[in-house]
Protein backbone atom coordinates (compact mmCIF):
# COMPACT_ATOMS: atom_id res chain seq x y z
CA UNK A 1 0.00 0.00 0.00
CA UNK A 2 2.68 2.22 1.26
CA UNK A 3 4.83 1.82 -1.97
CA UNK A 4 1.95 2.00 -3.95
CA UNK A 5 1.48 5.66 -2.93
CA UNK A 6 5.18 6.15 -3.25
CA UNK A 7 5.23 5.32 -6.75
CA UNK A 8 1.76 7.87 -7.49
CA UNK A 9 3.93 10.25 -5.77
CA UNK A 10 7.09 9.44 -8.16
CA UNK A 11 4.55 9.90 -11.47
CA UNK A 12 2.95 12.93 -10.27
CA UNK A 13 6.39 14.58 -9.26
CA UNK A 14 8.32 13.19 -12.33
CA UNK A 15 5.48 14.04 -14.98
CA UNK A 16 6.31 16.85 -17.64
CA UNK A 17 3.24 19.31 -16.30
CA UNK A 18 5.22 19.12 -12.42
CA UNK A 19 8.60 19.42 -13.77
CA UNK A 20 7.11 22.76 -16.38
CA UNK A 21 5.79 24.27 -12.99
CA UNK A 22 8.68 23.45 -10.32
CA UNK A 23 11.72 23.75 -11.85
CA UNK A 24 13.97 22.12 -8.24
CA UNK A 25 13.37 19.15 -6.65
CA UNK A 26 11.70 18.55 -2.90
CA UNK A 27 13.71 21.93 -0.54
CA UNK A 28 15.32 19.34 1.71
CA UNK A 29 17.95 20.95 1.29
CA UNK A 30 19.79 24.46 1.55
CA UNK A 31 20.65 24.36 -1.87
CA UNK A 32 17.31 23.93 -2.99
CA UNK A 33 15.45 26.48 -0.35
CA UNK A 34 17.05 28.80 -1.99
CA UNK A 35 16.21 27.55 -5.51
CA UNK A 36 12.44 27.82 -4.44
CA UNK A 37 12.60 31.56 -3.54
CA UNK A 38 15.15 32.62 -6.94
CA UNK A 39 12.93 30.59 -9.48
CA UNK A 40 9.63 31.66 -7.83
CA UNK A 41 8.53 35.28 -9.01
CA UNK A 42 6.75 36.11 -5.91
CA UNK A 43 9.20 35.12 -3.31
CA UNK A 44 12.18 36.32 -5.46
CA UNK A 45 11.22 39.78 -3.67
CA UNK A 46 12.08 38.45 -0.61
CA UNK A 47 15.44 37.64 0.83
CA UNK A 48 16.33 34.12 0.55
CA UNK A 49 17.66 33.71 4.14
CA UNK A 50 15.95 35.91 6.66
CA UNK A 51 18.05 36.39 9.87
CA UNK A 52 16.97 34.73 13.32
CA UNK A 53 16.25 38.60 14.32
CA UNK A 54 13.91 39.32 10.71
CA UNK A 55 11.72 37.03 12.54
CA UNK A 56 11.71 37.97 15.71
CA UNK A 57 8.33 39.18 16.54
CA UNK A 58 9.37 41.16 19.45
CA UNK A 59 11.99 43.23 17.19
CA UNK A 60 9.93 43.45 13.88
CA UNK A 61 6.02 43.56 15.46
CA UNK A 62 5.26 42.19 11.89
CA UNK A 63 4.22 45.18 10.87
CA UNK A 64 5.35 45.33 7.52
CA UNK A 65 4.16 42.39 7.03
CA UNK A 66 0.91 43.07 8.55
CA UNK A 67 0.38 45.99 6.42
CA UNK A 68 0.88 43.97 3.39
CA UNK A 69 -1.58 41.23 4.60
CA UNK A 70 -4.12 44.16 5.12
CA UNK A 71 -3.43 45.52 1.37
CA UNK A 72 -4.46 42.25 -0.04
CA UNK A 73 -7.40 41.93 2.74
CA UNK A 74 -7.84 45.37 0.84
CA UNK A 75 -7.83 44.57 -2.45
CA UNK A 76 -10.20 41.03 -1.93
CA UNK A 77 -12.53 42.87 -0.32
CA UNK A 78 -12.80 45.99 -2.77
CA UNK A 79 -12.70 44.12 -5.63
CA UNK A 80 -15.82 42.21 -4.34
CA UNK A 81 -17.49 45.45 -3.62
CA UNK A 82 -16.77 46.72 -6.84
CA UNK A 83 -19.27 44.29 -8.43
CA UNK A 84 -21.89 45.68 -7.11
CA UNK A 85 -21.13 49.50 -6.57
CA UNK A 86 -21.72 52.00 -9.27
CA UNK A 87 -20.11 55.26 -9.06
CA UNK A 88 -23.05 57.65 -9.86
CA UNK A 89 -25.05 60.18 -7.75
CA UNK A 90 -27.94 58.26 -8.18
CA UNK A 91 -27.08 54.93 -7.01
CA UNK A 92 -23.59 55.30 -5.18
CA UNK A 93 -25.55 55.72 -1.59
CA UNK A 94 -28.54 52.80 -2.71
CA UNK A 95 -25.27 50.88 -3.71
CA UNK A 96 -23.60 51.12 -0.50
CA UNK A 97 -27.07 50.65 1.38
CA UNK A 98 -27.61 47.52 -0.52
CA UNK A 99 -24.10 45.98 0.07
CA UNK A 100 -25.68 46.10 3.63
CA UNK A 101 -29.28 45.07 3.55
CA UNK A 102 -29.28 42.73 0.09
CA UNK A 103 -26.29 41.49 -0.43
CA UNK A 104 -24.85 38.04 1.14
CA UNK A 105 -21.94 38.69 3.78
CA UNK A 106 -23.56 42.38 4.16
CA UNK A 107 -20.36 42.74 6.37
CA UNK A 108 -17.96 42.74 3.55
CA UNK A 109 -17.55 46.83 3.15
CA UNK A 110 -17.36 46.63 6.94
CA UNK A 111 -14.08 44.44 6.45
CA UNK A 112 -13.38 46.78 3.78
CA UNK A 113 -13.52 49.79 5.93
CA UNK A 114 -11.97 47.77 9.45
CA UNK A 115 -9.14 46.95 7.35
CA UNK A 116 -8.26 49.98 5.95
CA UNK A 117 -8.31 51.66 9.40
CA UNK A 118 -6.38 49.26 10.20
CA UNK A 119 -4.00 49.57 7.49
CA UNK A 120 -3.13 53.15 8.77
CA UNK A 121 -2.71 52.35 12.40
CA UNK A 122 -0.26 49.26 11.15
CA UNK A 123 1.66 51.76 8.50
CA UNK A 124 2.31 53.93 11.12
CA UNK A 125 3.30 51.51 13.74
CA UNK A 126 5.94 50.12 11.13
CA UNK A 127 7.55 53.30 10.28
CA UNK A 128 7.66 53.85 14.35
CA UNK A 129 9.16 50.44 13.95
CA UNK A 130 11.17 51.28 11.56
CA UNK A 131 12.65 54.77 13.27
CA UNK A 132 13.43 52.97 16.69
CA UNK A 133 15.43 50.48 15.34
CA UNK A 134 17.12 53.05 13.03
CA UNK A 135 16.08 51.13 10.44
CA UNK A 136 16.31 53.75 7.80
CA UNK A 137 19.56 54.25 8.31
CA UNK A 138 22.42 53.67 5.34
CA UNK A 139 22.00 51.56 3.21
CA UNK A 140 18.00 51.63 3.98
CA UNK A 141 18.00 55.47 3.21
CA UNK A 142 16.36 55.00 -0.33
CA UNK A 143 13.86 52.33 1.23
CA UNK A 144 13.06 54.94 3.86
CA UNK A 145 11.92 57.41 1.29
CA UNK A 146 10.47 54.84 -0.68
CA UNK A 147 8.21 53.91 2.75
CA UNK A 148 7.45 57.53 3.14
CA UNK A 149 5.49 57.65 -0.25
CA UNK A 150 3.91 54.41 0.47
CA UNK A 151 2.19 55.22 3.91
CA UNK A 152 0.92 58.62 1.59
CA UNK A 153 -0.93 56.62 -1.09
CA UNK A 154 -2.14 54.48 2.30
CA UNK A 155 -3.84 57.67 3.72
CA UNK A 156 -4.90 58.85 0.07
CA UNK A 157 -6.58 55.52 -0.51
CA UNK A 158 -8.59 56.02 2.98
CA UNK A 159 -9.35 59.55 1.78
CA UNK A 160 -10.37 58.64 -2.10
CA UNK A 161 -12.70 55.71 -0.68
CA UNK A 162 -14.49 58.14 1.99
CA UNK A 163 -16.04 60.07 -0.35
CA UNK A 164 -17.30 56.98 -2.14
CA UNK A 165 -20.77 56.35 0.23
CA UNK A 166 -21.62 59.54 -1.05
CA UNK A 167 -23.74 60.70 2.10
CA UNK A 168 -23.15 63.88 4.22
CA UNK A 169 -19.95 62.54 6.04
CA UNK A 170 -18.53 61.86 2.74
CA UNK A 171 -19.44 64.86 1.26
CA UNK A 172 -18.28 67.19 4.01
CA UNK A 173 -15.56 65.20 4.73
CA UNK A 174 -14.01 65.63 1.41
CA UNK A 175 -14.98 69.22 1.22
CA UNK A 176 -12.99 70.38 4.49
CA UNK A 177 -10.34 67.77 3.54
CA UNK A 178 -9.52 68.99 -0.61
CA UNK A 179 -10.02 72.65 1.04
CA UNK A 180 -5.92 71.78 1.90
CA UNK A 181 -5.61 71.28 -1.84
CA UNK A 182 -6.39 75.56 -1.73
CA UNK A 183 -3.66 76.36 0.38
CA UNK A 184 -0.83 74.62 -1.62
CA UNK A 185 1.82 76.78 -3.21
CA UNK A 186 1.65 78.09 -6.26
CA UNK A 187 -0.79 75.51 -7.34
CA UNK A 188 -3.74 76.63 -4.63
CA UNK A 189 -5.91 79.46 -5.41
CA UNK A 190 -5.27 80.60 -1.78
CA UNK A 191 -2.18 79.21 -1.20
CA UNK A 192 1.27 81.36 -0.97
CA UNK A 193 2.84 82.53 -4.07
CA UNK A 194 -0.24 81.66 -6.54
CA UNK A 195 -1.00 85.58 -6.59
CA UNK A 196 2.20 86.12 -8.06
CA UNK A 197 1.32 84.36 -11.12
CA UNK A 198 -0.69 86.91 -13.04
CA UNK A 199 -0.83 88.26 -16.63
CA UNK A 200 -1.56 92.38 -16.08
CA UNK A 201 -4.72 91.81 -13.85
CA UNK A 202 -5.63 88.29 -14.84
CA UNK A 203 -4.84 85.51 -12.23
CA UNK A 204 -3.35 82.22 -14.28
CA UNK A 205 -4.15 80.43 -10.65
CA UNK A 206 -7.71 80.46 -9.72
CA UNK A 207 -10.40 78.63 -8.23
CA UNK A 208 -11.97 77.24 -12.17
CA UNK A 209 -8.18 75.69 -12.42
CA UNK A 210 -6.34 75.28 -9.60
CA UNK A 211 -5.08 72.27 -7.76
CA UNK A 212 -8.17 71.87 -6.15
CA UNK A 213 -10.24 72.03 -9.25
CA UNK A 214 -7.92 69.50 -10.81
CA UNK A 215 -8.67 67.13 -7.40
CA UNK A 216 -12.30 67.37 -7.38
CA UNK A 217 -12.93 68.21 -11.30
CA UNK A 218 -14.81 71.15 -10.62
CA UNK A 219 -15.18 74.05 -8.16
CA UNK A 220 -17.40 71.93 -6.29
CA UNK A 221 -18.09 68.27 -5.20
CA UNK A 222 -20.05 67.02 -8.12
CA UNK A 223 -20.95 63.50 -9.53
CA UNK A 224 -17.48 64.29 -11.24
CA UNK A 225 -15.64 64.40 -8.23
CA UNK A 226 -17.08 60.89 -7.67
CA UNK A 227 -15.71 59.20 -10.63
CA UNK A 228 -12.78 60.45 -10.23
CA UNK A 229 -12.49 59.38 -6.73
CA UNK A 230 -13.61 56.33 -7.70
CA UNK A 231 -10.45 55.74 -10.32
CA UNK A 232 -8.22 56.30 -8.28
CA UNK A 233 -9.28 54.64 -5.15
CA UNK A 234 -9.68 51.30 -7.52
CA UNK A 235 -7.13 51.78 -10.03
CA UNK A 236 -4.71 54.24 -10.10
CA UNK A 237 -3.22 54.62 -6.36
CA UNK A 238 -3.13 50.87 -5.67
CA UNK A 239 -1.50 50.64 -9.11
CA UNK A 240 1.34 52.96 -8.03
CA UNK A 241 1.54 51.33 -4.39
CA UNK A 242 1.75 47.66 -5.92
CA UNK A 243 4.90 48.80 -8.00
CA UNK A 244 6.60 50.90 -4.99
CA UNK A 245 5.68 47.87 -2.52
CA UNK A 246 7.49 45.49 -4.83
CA UNK A 247 10.38 47.64 -5.12
CA UNK A 248 9.95 48.05 -1.50
CA UNK A 249 10.64 44.42 -0.39
CA UNK A 250 13.49 43.91 -3.50
CA UNK A 251 15.05 46.73 -1.11
CA UNK A 252 14.85 45.29 1.79
CA UNK A 253 16.51 42.44 0.02
CA UNK A 254 19.22 43.66 -1.63
CA UNK A 255 19.71 46.48 1.31
CA UNK A 256 21.13 43.37 3.10
CA UNK A 257 17.70 41.53 5.05
CA UNK A 258 15.36 42.54 7.31
CA UNK A 259 17.74 45.16 9.76
CA UNK A 260 18.64 42.94 13.10
CA UNK A 261 19.94 44.11 16.29
CA UNK A 262 23.44 45.31 16.64
CA UNK B 1 54.25 29.51 -55.09
CA UNK B 2 55.81 31.20 -52.19
CA UNK B 3 54.53 29.81 -48.50
CA UNK B 4 55.14 33.19 -47.66
CA UNK B 5 53.07 35.05 -50.59
CA UNK B 6 50.57 32.92 -49.75
CA UNK B 7 49.99 34.08 -46.04
CA UNK B 8 49.16 37.53 -47.10
CA UNK B 9 46.31 38.58 -47.36
CA UNK B 10 44.09 39.02 -50.93
CA UNK B 11 44.19 42.29 -52.28
CA UNK B 12 40.46 42.01 -52.51
CA UNK B 13 39.31 42.26 -48.78
CA UNK B 14 40.84 45.35 -47.88
CA UNK B 15 38.05 47.40 -46.23
CA UNK B 16 37.33 50.74 -48.18
CA UNK B 17 36.14 53.28 -45.59
CA UNK B 18 32.74 54.86 -47.04
CA UNK B 19 33.01 57.85 -44.94
CA UNK B 20 29.15 58.76 -45.97
CA UNK B 21 27.44 55.88 -44.38
CA UNK B 22 29.79 54.94 -42.15
CA UNK B 23 28.92 56.11 -38.25
CA UNK B 24 32.02 56.90 -36.00
CA UNK B 25 31.75 56.76 -32.24
CA UNK B 26 31.47 59.68 -31.49
CA UNK B 27 28.59 60.76 -34.21
CA UNK B 28 26.93 57.55 -32.96
CA UNK B 29 26.75 59.46 -28.81
CA UNK B 30 25.32 62.57 -30.71
CA UNK B 31 22.67 60.90 -32.37
CA UNK B 32 21.69 59.10 -29.32
CA UNK B 33 22.13 62.70 -27.39
CA UNK B 34 19.95 63.60 -30.30
CA UNK B 35 17.60 60.51 -29.58
CA UNK B 36 17.38 60.94 -26.22
CA UNK B 37 16.42 64.33 -26.27
CA UNK B 38 13.42 63.61 -28.69
CA UNK B 39 12.30 61.07 -26.44
CA UNK B 40 12.40 63.04 -23.21
CA UNK B 41 10.72 65.94 -25.17
CA UNK B 42 7.95 63.83 -26.43
CA UNK B 43 7.52 62.39 -22.63
CA UNK B 44 7.49 65.89 -21.15
CA UNK B 45 4.79 66.36 -23.99
CA UNK B 46 2.53 63.55 -23.27
CA UNK B 47 3.02 64.14 -19.72
CA UNK B 48 1.46 67.80 -20.03
CA UNK B 49 -0.90 66.29 -22.66
CA UNK B 50 -2.62 64.19 -19.53
CA UNK B 51 -2.32 66.76 -16.94
CA UNK B 52 -4.59 68.73 -19.45
CA UNK B 53 -6.94 65.91 -19.97
CA UNK B 54 -8.01 65.90 -15.77
CA UNK B 55 -8.91 69.39 -16.61
CA UNK B 56 -12.69 69.47 -18.30
CA UNK B 57 -13.84 72.25 -21.07
CA UNK B 58 -17.20 72.08 -19.77
CA UNK B 59 -18.35 72.04 -16.81
CA UNK B 60 -21.79 70.98 -14.83
CA UNK B 61 -21.65 73.81 -13.07
CA UNK B 62 -24.40 76.92 -12.49
CA UNK B 63 -21.97 80.06 -14.24
CA UNK B 64 -19.83 82.04 -11.72
CA UNK B 65 -21.66 85.35 -13.03
CA UNK B 66 -25.36 85.21 -12.96
CA UNK B 67 -28.48 87.50 -12.69
CA UNK B 68 -30.41 86.86 -9.69
CA UNK B 69 -33.92 89.19 -9.92
CA UNK B 70 -34.60 92.76 -8.99
CA UNK B 71 -33.77 95.21 -5.99
CA UNK B 72 -37.59 95.08 -5.16
CA UNK B 73 -37.43 91.06 -4.96
CA UNK B 74 -35.61 90.84 -1.56
CA UNK B 75 -37.23 92.13 1.20
CA UNK B 76 -35.89 94.73 3.70
CA UNK B 77 -33.79 92.89 6.47
CA UNK B 78 -34.27 89.28 5.27
CA UNK B 79 -31.17 86.72 4.91
CA UNK B 80 -32.44 85.30 1.24
CA UNK B 81 -31.54 81.80 1.56
CA UNK B 82 -33.47 81.21 -2.25
CA UNK B 83 -30.01 81.20 -3.84
CA UNK B 84 -28.02 78.93 -1.36
CA UNK B 85 -28.38 75.42 -2.81
CA UNK B 86 -27.61 76.62 -6.73
CA UNK B 87 -25.30 79.39 -6.43
CA UNK B 88 -24.02 78.94 -2.92
CA UNK B 89 -24.99 82.59 -2.06
CA UNK B 90 -26.92 84.51 0.42
CA UNK B 91 -28.40 88.02 -0.56
CA UNK B 92 -29.25 90.21 2.52
CA UNK B 93 -31.05 93.74 2.29
CA UNK B 94 -31.21 96.32 4.31
CA UNK B 95 -28.68 98.51 6.61
CA UNK B 96 -25.49 97.07 6.90
CA UNK B 97 -23.60 98.36 10.03
CA UNK B 98 -19.85 96.36 9.10
CA UNK B 99 -19.73 99.45 6.22
CA UNK B 100 -22.50 101.74 7.13
CA UNK B 101 -24.06 101.33 3.93
CA UNK B 102 -28.24 100.44 3.49
CA UNK B 103 -28.58 98.36 0.69
CA UNK B 104 -27.97 94.59 -1.21
CA UNK B 105 -24.91 92.68 -0.10
CA UNK B 106 -24.18 88.54 -1.35
CA UNK B 107 -22.41 86.19 1.09
CA UNK B 108 -20.39 82.78 0.34
CA UNK B 109 -22.10 80.17 1.74
CA UNK B 110 -18.41 78.13 2.67
CA UNK B 111 -17.49 78.71 6.49
CA UNK B 112 -14.44 80.41 6.62
CA UNK B 113 -12.93 77.87 8.48
CA UNK B 114 -12.58 74.38 6.68
CA UNK B 115 -15.60 74.90 3.99
CA UNK B 116 -18.70 73.11 4.76
CA UNK B 117 -22.18 75.57 4.57
CA UNK B 118 -23.41 76.99 8.18
CA UNK B 119 -27.37 77.62 8.30
CA UNK B 120 -29.01 80.66 8.58
CA UNK B 121 -30.77 80.34 12.43
CA UNK B 122 -33.78 83.11 12.00
CA UNK B 123 -34.66 82.78 15.60
CA UNK B 124 -30.81 83.59 16.65
CA UNK B 125 -29.96 85.69 13.99
CA UNK B 126 -26.74 84.04 13.17
CA UNK B 127 -25.25 82.39 10.75
CA UNK B 128 -24.20 78.43 12.07
CA UNK B 129 -21.84 76.14 10.71
CA UNK B 130 -22.79 72.39 11.71
CA UNK B 131 -19.26 71.35 11.50
CA UNK B 132 -17.30 72.72 13.95
CA UNK B 133 -19.29 75.31 15.28
CA UNK B 134 -18.73 78.29 13.93
CA UNK B 135 -20.99 81.55 14.17
CA UNK B 136 -21.34 84.42 11.83
CA UNK B 137 -23.99 87.65 12.70
CA UNK B 138 -25.64 88.98 9.62
CA UNK B 139 -23.29 91.06 7.77
CA UNK B 140 -21.12 87.98 7.81
CA UNK B 141 -18.80 88.76 10.56
CA UNK B 142 -17.71 85.98 12.49
CA UNK B 143 -17.96 85.74 16.48
CA UNK B 144 -17.82 82.44 17.67
CA UNK B 145 -16.16 79.16 17.27
CA UNK B 146 -13.30 78.48 15.58
CA UNK B 147 -13.28 80.18 12.07
CA UNK B 148 -10.80 82.86 11.18
CA UNK B 149 -12.27 85.63 9.70
CA UNK B 150 -15.50 86.78 8.17
CA UNK B 151 -17.51 85.29 5.34
CA UNK B 152 -15.95 86.51 1.80
CA UNK B 153 -18.77 88.91 0.35
CA UNK B 154 -19.33 88.68 -3.39
CA UNK B 155 -19.53 91.29 -6.44
CA UNK B 156 -22.98 92.76 -6.64
CA UNK B 157 -24.15 95.21 -9.22
CA UNK B 158 -26.78 96.23 -11.18
CA UNK B 159 -27.48 95.01 -14.40
CA UNK B 160 -28.48 97.15 -17.52
CA UNK B 161 -32.06 95.55 -17.17
CA UNK B 162 -32.15 96.67 -13.93
CA UNK B 163 -31.44 93.30 -12.35
CA UNK B 164 -29.15 92.39 -9.53
CA UNK B 165 -26.10 90.88 -11.27
CA UNK B 166 -23.71 88.56 -8.57
CA UNK B 167 -20.20 87.57 -9.74
CA UNK B 168 -18.68 84.75 -7.95
CA UNK B 169 -15.31 85.59 -9.62
CA UNK B 170 -14.46 88.43 -7.43
CA UNK B 171 -14.86 88.08 -3.87
CA UNK B 172 -14.17 90.74 -1.03
CA UNK B 173 -12.72 89.97 2.69
CA UNK B 174 -13.49 92.33 5.44
CA UNK B 175 -10.10 91.74 6.88
CA UNK B 176 -8.34 93.51 3.77
CA UNK B 177 -10.76 96.16 4.39
CA UNK B 178 -12.50 95.42 0.89
CA UNK B 179 -16.10 95.18 1.54
CA UNK B 180 -15.76 99.60 1.43
CA UNK B 181 -14.85 99.13 -2.48
CA UNK B 182 -17.92 100.41 -4.66
CA UNK B 183 -18.45 96.59 -5.94
CA UNK B 184 -18.95 94.86 -2.78
CA UNK B 185 -21.94 96.76 -1.90
CA UNK B 186 -25.22 97.60 -3.81
CA UNK B 187 -27.17 100.70 -2.90
CA UNK B 188 -30.41 100.61 -3.40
Amino acid sequence: MNSKLKQIQKQIVESQIWKSIFRHGMPDDTRTRAMVVLSNVFLHLHPVKSREAGIRVGYTWCMGGITFFLFLVEAVTGILLMFYYRPTAEYAYSDIIALREHVPLGIMRELHRWGAHAMVIAVWLHMFRVFMTGSYKPPREFNWGIGVVLLVLTLLLSFTGYLLPWDQLAIWAIAVGSNMARATPFLGHEGPGASLLKIGDMNLVHAGDDARFGLLAGRMISEATLLRFYVLHCIFIPFVASILMAIHFWRVRKDGGISGPM
Amino acid sequence: MDIKEELKPPQDSVVVEDSYHMVTRRGFVSWLTVGWGAFAGATAIMGAAFQRFLFPNVLREPPQEFKIGFPNDFLEGVVDLRMQDKYGIWVVRGFDPATSQTGIYVLSVICTHLGCTPTWLESEAKFKCPCHGSGFYKTGINFEGPAPRPLERFRVVLAEDGQVQVDKGKKFQYEKGEWTQPEAFLKV
